[in-house]
């Protein structure tokens, strides 16, 4: 029922991106943009036009999971967790990413 | 999110989630700015920029939550709705044939299914059940099988779960002031729990209930007789009830729904065969392995196939055989899927319901033609949007679904009207069918089954009527239709697809018509067909002195003094007895006879039915005889044993010999034929002459006879006065009623009028949906070629000569139409064989007057748009 989507390189990304966030912990939208900006310096930053999007796409595939819940300061917000689908897509992307930078780093000397 | 949670969120549009979650994000986003020092109004507006365009992400983000096909169903079905609210016209006239399409099928579906394939309500597991008949070898004819038979077949069988014998009878009730005659069935002890079907009182039988001669008096009535001739009262359980005469005690009551187990009629009462001779005038036959009477039902094993069971059951049956060579030469058994079972209404009904499905099918594809046409129309308006549509992008694909999904409503609302249509037809058999004297029962049944089938054909029929609409439309040239606006659907292929449909209804229904018309002819036929005797002036009816519980000698001295009495009535101008009227659903006696010097072929039985008459039989009813004499009052017991055969059972035994004098066997006993009747019909008109022949009732006796009374005129007054004369021999007795023989031999046409009354009601409206395809083609022709029509007009033609181009255009169409389907019923007609009488399935006068009718009709449709030709305002088409 559900049509996979073709992974293009950005949304792999994205992607991968929000699956290793996750696997440090349960962690709501915000959180999950803040953290990435965070960690990479600023560098990397996941527009919440498309992040959002992802995060319920990938819910759909079962990779994340969400519920509400109630944060310190009293908001409701809607946390991710990833699921063992979700660990093992996690793997495989980190894999396939790993197989690119590889290749390109390969190329860049070589070429 | 879950997927019912995201079908909600298709159907609703709107995701609470994402708002909240948005909500949320901007808050915490704004709490960050607000701790790096901005104001919190500041931090707000911050908070709103970086989260970008609210709507692009709502949207991006619902198109993740939900179903992109549940969303254009939705659109479509939304569409294609709002447009067939605002065509209101074209909505029902779709609909209106569609009904009719699928109920016809969904009501012949529910016939089937409910007389032929599931007939039993109740009754568990029909799939694994198979009639019961035996064979003799040499014939096709199929008889009863006797019980001793049945016995050493249930003992040996080791595929059959359940034996289930169940033999038809009847008897004149009477509780309390009123009695009528109610059918029941003689049973095996087991039938109840075999069947699956469990009393909501008392109990079925119980093992060793079917053993004994009358042994075992006990009854269960059925849930209707319970309620209406018995109240409903519960204590009814150990009460007894005179059953031809012997109190019986009622055991139990049958669920409501349970009619027993016979097509046709819906059975009062159910006793052991152990009752046998009760219910057949004192002849005791359980222990007779000559006589068979058993009819009934097998229950194979599960995964045990027919070919396997009958192979066994006809093994045991050569045994049977061997052991019994006086019996049993030639005799075998066969298995037979219910639908088949030839002793009962199913025999009767099976191939008419072939018929009806056939034209319920050729309704159908009428129907979806013009659908179809109407659909083709609808696009030719619709052009200038599907061609706007196209070309800002979209896809072809998305046209043919959304045309397709505007079919599958259409089908679906016609789907629902037509199974209660279905519902409401669903005793119409019934009602075709003539009364008998007693409860019929002729129901269609709608299970999911049913369901399935009509849905199926309601997907078929979209299949049919909108598939080809709509790739046509999604074919237009854009650049084409731009253009001009001649060109695109209107095209010549549009024009030339909406002929061939009505093409197809008009050689459809030529078929139908032409089928109608040799019915027609064959009633025609039968009307005036004579069964070989006098109808005219002939009353029947039939006293059974047996179930008023008369000794043989005692109904001897009865029946004659009743048949004097009744000669006195003023009026009458002959009366007579017979064991079993012509044209009886009853069977007349038969059984294994031996002829004077004919030998049969080895291991073969001749078996001749015959029946037992009292003196002038023959004379009242105006059978004439060929040869030697009527009986008289003095072939009784005492008088030498004789009988009359029929010429052609003469002219098959005795071809070149004089018949009278001869002698046959009958039960171990030599018969004098002292006479030959003319041929006559037995069972029905349609039969073919065949062998029979007669016995003195006083020398054959039953105590339960057919009383025929010839009147010098019209006699519909006679029946008090005979009731009368009854009652006054005996105020116990009342005659069945009294009907004349005309009503007894039509009501063994059934069949017949069935298939006339399917025949002419949907060869009728096939003709009108082709007419009104025919017409809609012929006035959008018209429309469409007003510049060409208006050229002429300009041109100088004159209004007869445009006339005669729209008619003859429309006309070539129906032309070729009429010449397929002649053609067609040519083939076709034969399926009708069995049904027609002295008409052939190629009788031309049907032909031509199908052929005409359906010329007519075209003729009519054509007019009115050629009229409209002559119409044009040539300045006004030549301008616009």
């Amino acid at each position: 029922m559900l049509r996979r989507r073709k992974d293009d390189a950005l949304q792999g990304t994205l992607d991968l991106l929000v699956l290793t966030t996750l696997s440090r912990g349960p962690q709501h939208g915000y959180g999950i943009a803040a953290h990435i900006q965070a960690i990479s310096d600023d560098t990397l930053r996941a527009e919440e036009g498309s992040l959002y999007p992802a995060l319920h796409r990938m819910e759909h595939l079962g990779w994340i999971r969400a519920e509400w819940q109630t944060t310190e300061n009293n908001r409701r917000a809607r946390i991710y967790r990833l699921t063992k689908a979700g660990e093992k897509r996690l793997k495989e992307e980190q894999a396939k990413w790993e197989r690119l930078t590889r290749a390109i780093g390969k190329f860049l000397r070589y070429a | 999110m879950g997927w019912w949670r995201r079908v909600r969120t298709t159907w609703s549009q709107r995701d609470d989630d994402f708002e909240a979650e948005r909500r949320f994000h901007i808050d915490a986003l704004s709490d960050r700015y607000v701790r790096d020092g901005v104001s919190a109004d500041e931090a707000r507006q911050a908070a709103l920029r970086r989260f970008g365009n609210p709507t692009l992400t709502r949207e991006r983000t619902l198109d993740a939550d939900t179903f992109r096909w549940l969303d254009d169903l939705r659109r479509d079905v939304g569409y294609a709705v709002r447009l067939l609210v605002r065509n209101p016209e074209f909505s029902l006239l779709a609909l209106f044939c569609l009904t009719i399409g699928i109920g016809a099928n969904a009501a012949v579906f529910s016939w089937i299914e409910g007389i032929l394939l599931r007939p039993y309500p109740l009754v568990v597991g029909q799939d694994r059940l198979f009639a019961v008949t035996a064979t003799s070898r040499g014939t096709t004819e199929h008889s009863s099988v006797s019980w001793p038979d049945w016995l050493d077949l249930q003992r040996q069988s080791t595929t059959i779960d359940a034996f289930i014998a169940d033999r038809i009878t009847g008897t004149m009730l009477s509780i309390g002031d009123r009695a009528e005659r109610a059918a029941g069935s003689m049973v095996s002890a087991n039938y109840f729990d075999a069947l699956g079907v469990r009393p909501i009182l008392g109990r079925g039988f119980e093992p060793g209930e079917d053993i004994g001669r009358n042994a075992h008096p006990v009854v269960v009535i059925s849930y209707q007789l319970w309620r209406e001739r018995f109240h409903g009262d519960p204590a009814v359980i150990g009460r007894t009830q005179l059953l031809n005469g012997l109190p019986h005690t009622i055991v139990g009551v049958a669920p409501e729904g349970f009619y027993g187990t016979f097509v046709g009629y819906a059975f009062q009462f159910w006793v052991p065969v152990s009752m046998q001779p009760q219910f057949e005038a004192g002849v005791y036959k359980l222990e007779d392995r000559a006589a068979q009477w058993v009819e009934g039902f097998v229950r194979l094993k599960p995964d045990v196939s027919i070919e396997r069971a009958q192979s066994e059951l006809s093994a045991i049956a050569t045994r049977l055989e061997r052991i019994h060579p006086d019996t049993n030469v030639g005799r075998g058994v066969r298995l037979w899927p219910l639908w088949q079972t030839p002793f009962n209404g199913a025999t009767i009904l099976q191939p008419t319901l072939v018929v009806s499905l056939i034209v319920v099918a050729a309704v159908l594809f009428v129907a979806c033609a013009n659908v179809g046409n109407l659909l083709l129309l609808r696009a030719l308006a619709r052009r200038q949007e599907l061609t706007i549509r196209l070309s800002i992008g979209a896809g072809r694909g998305r046209i043919v679904k959304q045309l397709l999904t505007e079919g599958l409503i259409l089908s679906l609302l016609a789907g629902a009207a037509g199974l209660l249509l279905a519902y409401w037809l669903r005793d119409a058999l019934g009602l075709l069918t003539p009364p008998r004297g007693v409860v019929l029962r002729l129901a269609g049944a709608i299970d999911w089954r049913v369901f399935a089938a009509s849905a199926g054909v309601g997907i078929g029929a979209t299949l049919l009527f909108a598939l080809v609409p709509a790739v046509l439309t999604s074919k237009i040239d854009l650049a084409d239709a731009l253009r001009s606006e001649s060109a695109g659907v209107t095209g010549p292929r549009g024009t030339w697809v909406r002929s061939t449909l009505v093409l197809v209804q008009v050689s459809l229904s030529c078929v139908l018509l032409v089928s109608a018309a040799l019915l027609i002819r064959s009633t025609l036929a039968l009307r005036g067909a004579s069964p070989g005797f006098a109808v005219r002036n002939l009353l029947t009816t039939s006293v059974d002195l047996f179930a008023a519980g008369y000794e043989p000698s005692r109904a001897k001295a009865f029946q004659d003094e009743f048949i004097d009495r009744v000669e006195a009535i003023p009026g009458v101008e002959a009366a007579a007895l017979s064991r079993l009227t012509p044209f009886s659903y009853r069977t007349y006696s038969s059984a294994a006879i031996v002829i004077d010097g004919y030998i049969p072929p080895p291991d073969q039985q001749l078996t001749i039915e015959y029946n037992e008459i009292s003196p002038d039989f023959l004379a009242t009813i105006g059978i004439p005889l060929a040869a030697g004499r009527d009986f008289t009052r003095a072939d009784d017991e005492g008088g030498l044993p004789v009988a009359i055969v029929d010429e052609t059972m003469a002219r098959q035994f005795w071809p070149r010999k004089d018949a009278v004098g001869r002698r046959i066997q009958l039960k171990g006993q030599w018969l004098q034929v002292v006479g030959v009747a003319a041929n006559a019909k037995y069972h029905n008109l349609l039969e073919a002459p065949m062998p029979f022949f007669y016995v003195p009732l006083r020398q054959h006796f039953s105590p339960t006879t057919a009383l025929h009374v010839r009147t010098a005129a019209s006699a519909a007054a006679l029946a008090p006065t005979l009731v009368r004369e009854i009652h006054r021999l005996d105020a116990g007795i009342s005659p069945s009623e009294l009907i004349t023989m005309r009503e007894q031999i039509n009501r063994t046409t059934a069949s017949q009028r069935v298939a006339l009354t399917m025949l002419v009601a949907f060869g009728g409206l096939a003709l009108v949906l082709a007419a009104i395809g025919l017409y809609g083609v012929m006035a959008s022709a018209v429309a469409q070629s007003r510049r060409e029509l208006a050229l002429r007009m300009a041109l100088g033609a004159a209004p007869a000569d445009l006339v005669r181009v729209v008619l003859t255009s429309g006309l070539v169409v129906t032309g070729i139409g009429m010449v397929v389907g002649t053609a067609a019923a040519l083939q076709g007609t034969r399926l009708l064989g069995y049904l027609l009488y002295e008409v052939g399935p190629r009788d031309p006068v049907a032909f031509v007057s199908a052929v005409l009718v359906v010329a007519i009709a075209a003729i009519l449709a054509c007019v009115v748009p050629a009229w409209r030709a002559t119409r044009t305002d040539p300045i006004h088409a030549l301008r616009g």
